[in-house]
């Protein structure tokens, strides 16, 4: 049986906002968010990262958090999914999975949009293949994804409009 | 489409669900979610071996440990707890069921210990001290072999088959003495899977002085309690369930009671602090609940010249795991669709069930009707090839016609209405059926395994309990209810709280839609509690989430509570406004929800309504002062007891149905199963949100897809499951499912006040689609599909038996002189 090890310093920059704790090593980026900084909105639904329930975003790429120490992101800047709105306006993902129905009983719905805001941010315009690959390390029990697929279309086409507007 | 707009009917509306709010922004409460003071983790010890006697357990060195705050260990179980009530008849209601093995462990990740530490990782640690003394014994894992008794699970029922009957109905030997055709299929195989919810079982109890607190994902908590009430010796009264958000249980999570027994005692051995115990998916996988296997032998059918089914013969041996828990309701659930929607009127069926040293059963979506459909669907095809009749000509000849609803089955099931034919035709053209036939003509010139496959299904919904009673006659079940409870509270909100348990499939938002159009309001002024709570809401017995029936019992409930509520309110209004009830309109007005005297600006808003009775009643004539604006309503099914001897009855009120077709190619080189073209039409009568209806057609046809091509749940000879981490089960994904395309038709039921009918199961069309499909590229290899579960090396193999040309004998076929 191990022997309880030292904590030791971690810091973290969580949805813009500085964190400091001391945890134990062996302490998953997962666990760290959800027990530590309360932010319960990652999930966990597997330990073989299969599932990507987990998902966050760590220095803007996206990492399933249960195959990640805590320790491992020390000093570095993460995006959960309480991150994505802004007050009460919701993200064009969050807005287009409720329209679409691209979600039922939602415990899968957090990993999925880190997943498509990293598709997003780096592809304005994907196809449908290129959806599909990018959500392909998410499980969704309840929707059969096709209406991920719609949502996930649905808001890239609302951020290009967005964005053209803005510019 | 947006919920600013307001249709005259909210029915019908592809409303935007209530729950999105909360769920896309990580808001969603589930039950990991919840911390509470002073609480402690808990970690099972699990038997590694699928069958042993547990000799010892020494958990001194984990008990030692100064973070753990209590160990229990099974053997120690004997003397806390009853064991579980069993519902089947004997011998199966001697087997003798506790939360953990107390002498004998009977499948792979059965519990034995658990221990409760002041964190997780220190009870995952501690729970490696404990030392089980193992001595492993033989492992039974098929459900015929089973039926041998050479190894004997369960010494106190004597015998691994724990259930056994004939079900016949009609005049089967006559039928089979009038056939033109008969057809002899020697084995069929359904295979073991589950739905996997992707959130785990999850539990928090609390067993302080003599009350129980229960936070978790348990999806029929009033069938839960039912069992673990007298199993620790409590009253109901001091049991109490509390669910919040749901993460899929799919029919999986009705089963996790023991696991809730078990987890209330550790907080009891901890002094009553709270105890959390969240499972993880390995021991999801190997210890939560499978669907059901099921075996057909030595089936005969017996068709007329045209090839119609007149009469069906053969024998069920379904696999219910190492405990029978739910079960043997399994063995009477299938024969809510005994004939299918085929006309067949006579039938015997020996039907027996087995226990086995794998992972107990649970009610997993489609339960037990999609083994039997698949069966039918099977017999469909396969006496339809030996006839030379295609696969669509053999069902148009077969299906129940759309004028004969509603249609008395030969067991005295009345399926309310359907138009099958309609449905083929539907989805022939949405999958473009003769384009496909072309195209399936000339690749087959190239040597190439193509394809068409039909699956035709039904979602029988909202049971009529009463059919347990023909499993065992003593059951003192029947009938079914749900409940609802909708009150105007004291500043003006409409409040309703519901029996079920929802787990995703949208309550709240389809509450909302059937209690605005009562009252002539928005459905954003309908406020549903998230949740069941058996202090808060109100419940039956048969009140929970499972067997499709939420559109039916659930909302047949709202609808009778609103419609209650409403009348307290134009008594109320009467008085107020000093009219008469008929002059009175409900709507909303520049103060929101009002109801007005008709073609006059004389009204009173909910919360001048709600003041009358709550703060105000001084004002209220006696006659009115019994008044609560505080509605509770029961809907009652109109169900008889069924006639236990003949097997006959009225078992469930509605009849959903699916078809779906599948065009699939066998690639060559690989073997790799590839669905070319998908297409999906569905009838569950009056939709109440096709959003929600489409999500969830939508869902059960990925479920069924991934089982038939992807998941399975696999034993080995010793009883090890090599299936249990999703790497190796493999759920379907993203990149593997299939485009859809879709339709839907609607055949009202006459038996529900919308027209609606129950369909959150699905029925497993995909299973039979596929197994169709593949069978079709199939039979010219002289192949017949026999299992449900296919794979590249399953194909492979059967492909390399038939080039060989040993391919069993698996199908016989006689014509009959006449």
């Amino acid at each position: 049986m191990a022997e309880a090890i030292e904590p030791l310093p971690v810091r973290l920059k969580v949805n813009g906002e500085l964190h400091e704790r001391r945890t134990e090593p062996r302490t998953l980026l997962v666990d760290f968010l959800r027990d530590q900084l309360r932010l319960t909105g990652t999930h966990i639904g597997c330990e073989t990262s299969y599932c990507g329930a987990c998902t966050v975003l760590l220095n803007g790429k996206s990492v399933k958090s249960c195959t990640v120490f805590a320790m491992q992101a020390d000093g570095g800047e993460i995006l959960t999914v309480e991150g994505l709105a802004e007050g009460a306006e919701l993200h064009p993902l969050q807005e287009a999975f409720s329209e679409e129905h691209g979600l039922q009983c939602g415990f899968c719905t957090p990993g999925l949009l880190l997943s498509s805001y990293q598709l997003l941010s780096r592809n304005d315009r994907p196809t449908d293949r290129q959806i599909r690959k990018a959500v392909a390390g998410n499980l969704c029990r309840c929707t059969g994804y096709q209406n991920i697929f719609k949502a996930i279309r649905q808001a890239s086409e609302k951020m290009r409009d967005e964005t053209k507007a803005a510019e | 489409m947006s919920s600013q707009k307001t249709p005259d009917r909210w029915i019908g509306q592809s409303l935007r669900r209530k729950e999105d709010n909360r769920l896309v922004r990580g808001r969603g409460k589930f039950v990991d979610d919840f911390e509470m003071a002073g609480m402690l983790y808990a970690r099972f010890v699990r038997s590694p071996y699928g069958h042993a006697k547990i000799r010892s357990v020494d958990a001194s060195a984990a008990r030692a440990h100064p973070r753990v705050a209590c160990v229990l260990t099974g053997p120690e179980l004997k003397d806390l707890v009853q064991p579980f009530m069993e519902i089947g008849p004997e011998p199966g209601s001697k087997i003798v069921d506790f939360p953990m093995a107390v002498d004998r462990a009977r499948y792979q990740g059965e519990p034995v210990a658990l221990v409760v530490a002041e964190s997780q990782p220190i009870a995952e640690d501690a729970a490696e001290l404990v030392d089980v003394d193992y001595e492993a014994l033989p492992s039974v894992i098929d459900a015929e072999q089973a039926l041998g008794d050479e190894t004997v699970l369960h010494p106190a029922a004597g015998t691994n088959c724990i259930y056994q009957d004939v079900f016949e109905w009609g005049e089967v030997d006559k039928a089979f003495e009038e056939a033109a055709w008969v057809v002899e299929i020697e084995r069929l195989h359904f295979h073991r899977f589950s739905s996997t919810p992707l959130e785990n079982n999850a539990i928090i109890a609390t067993w302080d002085d003599d009350k129980i607190h229960f936070l978790c994902n348990n999806s029929f908590p009033t069938f839960g309690i039912q069992f673990l009430a007298p199993s620790l010796g409590v009253s109901l009264e001091q049991i109490h369930v509390e669910t919040h958000d749901i993460g899929g249980s799919f029919g999986i999570k009705i089963t996790n009671y023991p696991q809730m027994a078990a987890i209330a005692l550790a907080s009891r051995g901890a002094g009553g602090r709270p105890v959390k115990w969240i499972e993880q998916r390995s021991e999801h996988l190997q210890a939560s609940g499978h669907g059901n296997e099921r075996t057909f032998r030595d089936t005969r059918v017996a068709l007329d010249e045209r090839g119609v089914i007149t009469a069906i013969e053969s024998r069920h041996i379904d696999d219910c795991g190492a405990y029978p828990r739910y079960e043997p309701l399994g063995c009477v659930i299938w024969s809510q669709v005994v004939p299918a929607t085929y006309r067949v009127r006579n039938l015997r069926i020996d039907f027996s069930q087995a226990v086995t040293n794998k992972c107990p059963t649970a009610p997993n979506r489609g339960y037990s009707r999609l083994q039997h459909l698949w069966f039918m669907e099977r017999v469909a095809d396969i006496c339809g090839h030996h006839l030379g009749i295609p696969a669509d000509e053999m069902r148009t000849r077969n299906y129940i016609p759309a004028d004969a609803f509603p249609y008395t089955t030969p067991n005295g099931c009345v399926y309310d209405s359907g138009n099958y034919a309609g449905m083929l035709q539907k989805a022939k053209e949405i999958v473009g059926w003769d384009s496909w036939k072309e195209k399936r003509q000339a690749w087959r010139s190239e040597g190439r395994r193509v394809g068409i496959g039909i699956g035709t299904t039904l979602d029988s919904g909202t049971n009529n309990f009463g059919q347990s009673r023909i499993l065992n006659k003593y059951l003192p079940f029947s009938g079914n209810s749900e409940a609802a409870n909708i009150k105007i509270d004291m500043d003006g909100q409409l409040v309703v709280s519901l029996g079920s348990v929802p787990q995703g499939q949208g309550h709240e938002t389809t509450t909302a839609q059937v209690v605005a159009d009562e009252l002539g309001i928005h459905p954003d002024a309908v406020r549903v509690r998230t949740g069941f709570n058996t202090e808060w809401n109100t419940y039956t017995g048969h009140s929970g989430t499972y067997a499709s029936q939420f559109a039916v019992t659930g909302l047949s409930a709202v609808h009778g509570a609103a419609g209650k509520l409403k009348k307290e309110m134009t008594l109320l209004a009467c008085h107020s406004l000093k009219c008469a009830p008929q002059e009175l309109e409900f709507g909303s007005g520049a103060q929101g929800p009002e109801v007005r005297v008709s073609g006059t600006d004389r009204s009173i808003n909910y919360w001048g309504l709600a003041n009358l009775v709550n703060v105000n009643n001084a004002e209220l004539p006696e006659e009115l002062r019994e008044l609560t604006l505080n509605c509770r309503y029961i809907y009652v099914p109109p169900f008889q007891i069924p006639d236990t001897e003949r097997k006959y009855g009225n078992l469930t009120l509605t009849y959903a149905a699916q078809l779906h077709i599948a065009v699939m190619e066998i690639e060559q080189g690989t073997y790799r199963p590839r669905i070319h073209a998908y297409a999906v039409v569905d009838d569950c009568g009056t939709v109440i949100n096709p959003l929600v209806v489409e999500g969830q057609v939508h869902g059960a046809t990925a479920h069924g897809i991934g089982a038939a091509l992807h998941e399975t749940c696999a034993y080995d000879e010793s009883g090890n499951l090599m299936t249990s981490t999703f790497s190796d089960y493999i759920p379907i994904t993203a990149l593997n499912m299939p485009d859809l395309k879709t339709a839907n038709m609607q055949t009202p039921s006459p038996f529900s006040f919308s027209g609606a009918k129950g369909m959150g199961e699905g029925g497993g069309a995909p299973l039979h689609a596929i197994s169709a499909a593949l069978q079709d590229a199939l039979f010219a290899d002289g192949i017949v599909i026999d299992d449900s579960h296919h794979t590249p090396d399953s194909l492979f193999q059967a492909l390399r038996k038939s080039e060989k040309g040993e391919l069993p004998d698996n199908v016989r076929v006689q014509r009959r002189p006449g």
